[in-house]
């Protein structure tokens, strides 16, 4: 193992422990991630990450949704990217981690496409379910699987890391879980094999890889196989979506993230009485929205991440 | 074609409704990523529409006859006609943990 700067019983005696954070309001959090303690701080004290390599996410835009929580999506989403350009250290690239469109048409994925060209940064993406719910998928494949691989999972370098696109939302399982499925699970196999354990990497997918909660199929039901490729690496940063709302775990070398939607916040599992749309007070939706930027700090531990909502 | 499908789809939900004048009709609810009612028995040739009142879209799969509904935003529907006795149980397609069944006699 090349991790021996790793130690993560200095927060977690037992190391299967865990650290869990979660921030359902306004707050924005930063995550910095030194010799593999992170430590959260809300932005505004924290002079935030200030490593070299930045980039940005965005999830859950859902454009063409159109009730009274959020009538105007497309000013949500276009408010989102407005903060990831006008940063004073712009990132490298933009990662939309799915459900860009709410019900896959070709209007939905032509403003999401304008309002992503906007911002003049390259973009990479992964379906949500709500990209594929019209001919199979393809008109999600036709406009940005180019390259991929299957249903669009794809890997590239960037910065000195790994970045890997994965897709579980194409054959949902039973209770709602995502699922990779074999032939994905292969490659990914095969994509990491070659790699030092030194590389960090950051997979992005947009239904959660950790099982959050099981009853809404917050989770991914083969994503512990695809992470058992992962094991030996010294920093695995997991970016997902899906969930609308900002949570987050450190479990031995990976940090598991999940973003807000740039359009309308969803229940706390377990407290709300179902996964939709979750009602919020007026003039309060944007402290739910936002963004995450993520930075490269050091290429032993998890990236760090913030996370800016629109307003709050 | 994708506006004139659009159309085809809001037609079908607008007409799905008058379904519930004839006899043979029944209807499900969606609310709140359910099915109500759960269960619901019915006589043979009897047009189920599932009327969905959630903001976020639902399907319906019926596995066991293959059938499978197109995507229904706030307030679309969905009609089957069941000819065939049997105990058919069904999910959403996006949301598969919602789980229904209709009982045909």
């Amino acid at each position: 193992m090349s991790n021996d700067e790793f130690n993560p019983s200095r927060y977690n005696p037992d190391r299967r422990g865990f650290l869990k954070c979660m921030t359902w309001v306004g707050s924005a959090m930063v995550w910095t991630v030194t010799g593999g303690i992170p430590q959260s701080r809300i932005v505004g004290q924290a002079d935030a990450a200030d490593a070299g390599f930045t980039f940005a996410q965005v999830s859950d835009s859902h454009l063409g949704f159109d009730k009274p929580l959020n009538p105007n999506v497309t000013g949500t989403f276009s408010e989102a990217l407005g903060h990831i350009t006008s940063m004073q250290d712009k990132p490298a690239f933009l990662i939309h981690t799915g459900d860009i469109t709410h019900l896959s048409t070709a209007e939905q994925f032509d403003t999401g496409a304008q309002l992503l060209a906007s911002t003049r940064l390259q973009t990479f993406t992964v379906p949500g379910e709500h990209d594929i719910l019209e001919d199979n998928g393809k008109s999600y494949l036709n406009r940005y699987g180019k390259g991929t691989k299957g249903d669009g999972w794809y890997s590239f370098n960037a910065g000195g890391v790994h970045f890997i696109g994965l897709v579980n939302v194409v054959n949902l399982q039973g209770n709602g879980l995502g699922d990779l499925g074999e032939a994905q699970l292969e490659w990914l196999e095969k994509d990491v094999k070659g790699l030092s354990a030194s590389t960090p990497l950051v997979v992005f997918a947009h239904v959660p890889l950790w099982v959050v909660y099981q009853d809404w199929g917050w989770g991914t039901k083969d994503g512990g196989q695809a992470l058992s490729y992962l094991k030996r690496f010294g920093s695995v940063t997991v970016l997902n979506g899906h969930i609308h709302q900002v949570m987050q775990k450190i479990e031995g070398q990976v940090a598991f993230h999940t973003a807000r939607s740039t359009a309308f916040p969803q229940g706390v599992p377990g407290v709300a009485k179902g996964p939709g749309p979750f009602p919020v007070p007026a003039g309060e939706l944007k402290s739910y929205l936002g963004t995450a930027r993520i930075s490269l700090v050091s290429t032993k531990s998890p990236l760090a991440i913030v996370d800016t909502p629109l307003a709050g | 074609m994708h506006r004139h499908f659009q159309r085809g789809v809001l037609l079908a939900c607008l007409l799905a409704p008058a379904a519930a004048w004839s006899d043979n009709a029944e209807q499900v609810r969606i609310d709140n990523f359910k099915f109500g009612p759960t269960q619901l028995k019915v006589g043979k040739g009897t047009l189920v529409t599932w009327t969905n009142q959630d903001d976020i879209p639902h399907s319906i799969v019926i596995t066991a006859l293959g059938a499978h509904s197109k995507v229904m935003d706030t307030d679309q529907a969905f009609s089957f006609e069941f000819d065939k006795a049997g105990t058919y149980s069904y999910i959403c397609g996006l949301h598969p943990f919602m789980h229904g069944q209709i009982v045909v006699n």
